[in-house]
């Protein structure tokens, strides 16, 4: 494949891929004081080659449209196209945040419905849509735990535990809200220990944060157990619901003692990657901690308790608004944490979810998880006589004698020993057309490998058969595995070069 | 419709193969005692055409035929119909953050060129490859001035979106970090109290200009207050005005932060936006985000990978220099596309039909006997109006005409009451223009 030239490369000086219209009104001339009389130097390119370059460049990646990304802990499932088409509806994508209430029922309709989905999949009772993405719900999370304790003066409360195996977002949050994080051991069948975490629980923490199930793809059976000492001690259980796909319909996290937890929408209810955002984090909070999620909220008028039966639909849900229910903001929360971003969150992220939601049903979301498990199992079973399972069942016995959850995690030790990187299987996988598992992640030398629900059994199978034709190769000779990837546009890249000299822009050749 | 391509008879194949005699079987690590029994109390499922149906009723319900005058941070702008079918193809849509970079080469170059536009717009040394909207990536600039520093106060103008300062001061609220407002003057930035404000312990100075009510700043001003206190001087920037204001780059502007909506970013009620962030070269070791690299590959040739990823949570965990974790790609994308597209004299000639029609309309309100508050100030593209009737009066008024006249202020500022804040864009017309004006006057 030949190189692709940078935009500034391919610029031609007069060339343009619009054109504007004439001014209806007098030219105004900006004062020179603050005019800027120097060029930007943006390239100038036509239509045509502008749309070839992007063209190009989509051709030069890895996508779930083209590819399978058996990410883990990343939920890469298909991004249903009617979700792109609703969030470029006109009456949505063309809606001033700054519309009257009343100019933007719809809008606001699908966005205080999304909230009481959210809510009961969690099992909690009020959930904000506001954070942009998994991180910043997080710290949206942490930051109303902290006004809780303040409220309640226990300010003292800022300490944060967490399992060795949590995402590295998990620490970050916690520093920008004041918090010191301390590492909770796990045990080596993954759990959290619970003998190391009653040692480290006291007056000074605020919150445990978990991943369940977690993120080397058990689900934590201790969790009520878990949710008693962190309550007992006065603390407030977290979960980060980066797994939240092992569990639709299955269990909910309020259930099983979380008080406070975030979603990643583009992980569970299916909104694109789009190489890397946008993303939604809403959070859903337990009763005492409601009052403090950021302003404003979405709310129902003539709220006449959660639900409402709309006799027409025959649903207990008013899906439209219609004379008897109006939907507004509501601002008047003294005691929340303040706003969090501007305007009102990802909504065109959050139309893709209720879009989602609305299409799978009840049953339909059970029947995700379901098959979301039975499709890590069955890449499970298909490679573990080459792969090792560290926390899966004992050699010779049925993945069903210790199953995995939406995902499951590989020691590939026959590979290692035999001088094969975790990299190299990666690089390898490229080769074949597949985007490689999460690596190294939670702990060294490991694959973590979550196929989703929406992969065909034969994506599956060819997936398992790659994986095991890398580990016969390696048997023979691993030198063609070290030379991978050949069929991608680059070969392995120097990013240590990168990162020792940074070149972070286009600079045009010195003259 | 749930989008999943196993069949029955795969299903009970792939349970067999697992040792299953069915799928509880390999839900037992959830204990009975909070396994749910019955199906969530979610409305049952909806077939394609039903859906479609639903969502169109409910897009219907939103009234946004309307000739838009508002603005206030986000801006009802022309997006060129390249830059939708360029941004939703598929492989980009639907791709992963760039980590393995040989399968992200596409992604990765996009993200290399954005970076490089957003330094060529702003003036800037540095840009990363977006955060999540404008409000957090000030907010983000003052993190990293306070990081930076080592001092302990941030001097935040009164003149930068209300929204942003209310972020702001979230963000502040958990952290050794002390929060000062500095008043305006008329409806600029008092720069004699920004001077008094400035101490031993000010970490930065924020402002934005255009200004929320519209106005420019005189930020070069700010600047030298800012550096002779050995403080950083942060603004918020409007990408568009860039194309014909002087850039935060030229003013010696330290770190630059703005709203990327404008650059072909449809409204969509708030988000998803796209926040810009660039500052000087010494600091771009201590900025927050992604940042996406060029090196060789095993073969010499040019490629391109995320790098300085030791800033980053997933290596520094607690010690990063942020937690975030996703960019805006896609939003980056349209934005890179937008900037492409236009190029150096479209963008120019864009910023300054904009300007033209808002120094029109400006005039025309003039002549009808009404109060334009930036009159005795340089504006770019917003007029802070203050009409002889109530302002919700006219609004309404507005609205049987359709028309959205603007956005009232009063909440935000009590100093300044009855006003509006009034956007034009370059899809304004004379005719709309005339018409507000007699609304207006009513």
């Amino acid at each position: 494949m030949h190189d692709e030239k940078l935009l500034f490369e391919l610029s031609t000086p007069g060339a343009s891929a619009v054109d504007l219209p004439d001014c209806d009104v007098p030219e105004a001339q900006m004062d020179p004081a603050f005019a800027s009389f120097t060029e930007t130097g943006l390239p100038e390119i036509g239509q045509l080659d502008l749309v070839r370059h992007y063209t190009h460049l989509s051709h030069r990646n890895f996508s779930v449209d083209a590819n399978f990304y058996p990410l883990g802990s990343c939920t890469m499932k298909y991004n249903p196209k009617v979700n792109e088409w609703a969030a470029g509806l006109e009456g949505l994508a063309g809606l001033h945040p700054l519309a009257s209430e009343a100019d933007a029922q719809g809008a606001l309709a699908l966005l205080y419905h999304l909230r009481v989905f959210l809510q009961e999949i969690a099992g909690l009772d009020e959930v904000s849509l506001q954070p942009c993405a998994g991180a910043h719900g997080e710290w949206t999370a942490l930051k109303v735990i902290r006004a809780y304790f303040r409220d309640h003066g226990q300010d003292k409360r800022r300490i944060v535990l967490a399992p060795d195996t949590a995402h590295g977002t998990n620490p970050a949050s916690c520093a920008m809200c004041g918090a010191n994080v301390v590492t909770v051991k796990s045990l080596p069948n993954g759990l959290t220990d619970l003998d190391d975490l009653k040692a480290h629980l006291n007056d000074q923490v605020a919150a445990v944060m978990v991943t369940n199930p977690n993120t080397v793809g058990k689900f934590d059976s201790h969790i009520t157990e878990m949710a008693r000492m962190v309550h007992d001690a006065g603390a407030f259980l977290y979960l980060d619901g980066a797994n939240m796909n092992a569990i639709l319909g299955i269990a909910r996290p309020g259930d099983f003692g979380v008080d406070i937890m975030h979603y990643n929408t583009h992980k569970t209810f299916s909104t694109p990657h789009g190489c890397g955002g946008p993303g939604a984090g809403p959070i859903a909070v337990r009763k005492q901690l409601a009052p403090y999620l950021p302003v404003p909220q979405v709310v129902q008028e003539k709220d006449e308790g959660r639900r409402m039966r709309d006799e027409k639909e025959g649903s207990s849900f008013i899906l439209h608004p219609s004379s008897l229910v109006r939907y507004r903001w509501d601002h008047a929360r003294p005691k929340s944490i303040g706003k969090v971003r501007s305007f009102w969150g990802q909504f065109g992220v959050l139309v893709r979810a209720y879009a989602y939601i609305r299409a799978c049903g009840p049953a339909g979301l059970r029947n995700v998880s379901e098959t979301a498990i039975l499709a890590a199992n069955y890449i499970a079973q298909r490679i573990k006589h080459v792969y090792a399972l560290p926390f899966g069942p004992k050699d010779g016995q049925n993945m069903a004698a210790n199953p995995c959850a939406h995902e499951f995690i590989t020691v590939p030790q026959a590979l290692i020993d035999r001088g094969v990187s975790i990299m190299d299987i990666a690089k390898n996988l490229i080769d074949r057309g597949f985007h490689p598992p999460t690596v190294h992640f939670p702990i060294h030398d490991c694959l973590m490998i979550e196929p989703t629900e929406t992969e065909s059994r034969a994506t599956l199978d060819a997936f398992a058969d790659a994986l095991l034709a890398i580990a016969e190769q390696s048997e023979k000779d691993i030198e063609p595995l070290k030379a991978a990837p050949m069929r991608t546009p680059v070969r392995r890249l120097d990013e240590v070069g990168a990162a020792r000299k940074p070149v972070l822009r286009w600079s045009p050749e010195p003259t | 419709m749930n989008y999943i391509q196993i069949t029955d008879k795969q299903r009970q194949d792939m349970l067999r193969a697992v040792g299953a005699a069915g799928i509880d079987d390999l839900l037992r690590q959830v204990p009975d005692a909070y396994r749910l029994t019955g199906p969530l109390d979610l409305p049952p499922a909806m077939d394609e055409m039903t859906l479609r149906g639903h969502l169109a009723s409910l897009a219907a319900q939103n009234r946004t035929e309307k000739v838009c005058f508002l603005g206030a941070g986000a801006y009802d702008h022309f997006i060129p119909a390249v830059v939708d079918a360029l941004a939703m193809k598929g492989e980009f849509v639907t791709a992963y953050t760039p980590y393995q970079a040989e399968a992200s080469q596409g992604a990765l170059q996009a993200f290399f060129e954005f970076q490089t536009m957003v330094c060529q717009l702003t003036g800037m040394d540095v840009a990363n490859a977006s955060l999540y909207e404008g409000a957090t990536a000030l907010a983000e600039g003052v993190l990293m001035a306070l990081n930076i520093t080592g001092k302990r106060q941030v001097l935040v103008s009164r003149g930068v979106h209300p929204h942003y300062r209310q972020v702001l001061r979230t963000y502040l609220s958990d952290l050794p970090a002390a929060y000062i407002e500095v008043p305006l003057k008329g409806t600029v930035t008092d720069t004699l109290a920004l001077e008094n404000e400035l101490d031993a312990d000010t970490a930065a100075v924020v402002v934005q200009s255009p200004n929320f009510l519209g106005l420019i700043e005189a930020v070069d001003t700010i600047v030298k207050f800012a550096h002779a206190n050995e403080s950083l001087c942060i603004q918020a920037f409007n990408p568009l005005s860039l194309g014909i204001l002087k850039r935060p780059g030229e003013m010696d502007v330290d770190i630059a932060a703005g709203e990327g909506q404008p650059l072909g970013i449809p409204l969509s009620f708030g988000g998803p936006y796209l926040g810009l962030f660039a500052c000087k070269q010494q600091y771009m070791r201590k900025m927050p985000g992604r940042l996406v690299g060029q090196t060789v590959d095993a073969d010499g040739r040019r490629a391109f990978c995320l790098t300085l990823q030791t800033r980053e949570q997933h290596i520094r965990r607690e010690k990063a220099t942020s937690n975030v974790c996703t960019n805006q790609g896609l939003l980056a994308l349209r934005a890179s596309v937008y900037l492409a597209a236009m190029g150096p004299k479209g963008l120019r000639r864009v910023a300054q039909l904009c300007h033209n029609k808002a120094a029109y309309l400006a005039g025309r309100l003039g002549e009808a006997g009404l109060e334009v508050l930036n009159s005795r100030h340089p504006f770019f593209n917003e007029l802070l109006v203050r009409p002889k009737r109530p302002v919700q009066q006219v609004l309404e008024d507005a609205s049987a005409a359709n028309m959205l006249a603007g956005h009232p202020i009063d909440k935000d500022y009590p100093e300044l009451p009855n006003c509006l804040l009034i956007a034009v864009t370059e899809k304004r017309t004379k005719a709309e223009m005339d018409q507000l004006v007699q609304i207006l006057r009513g």
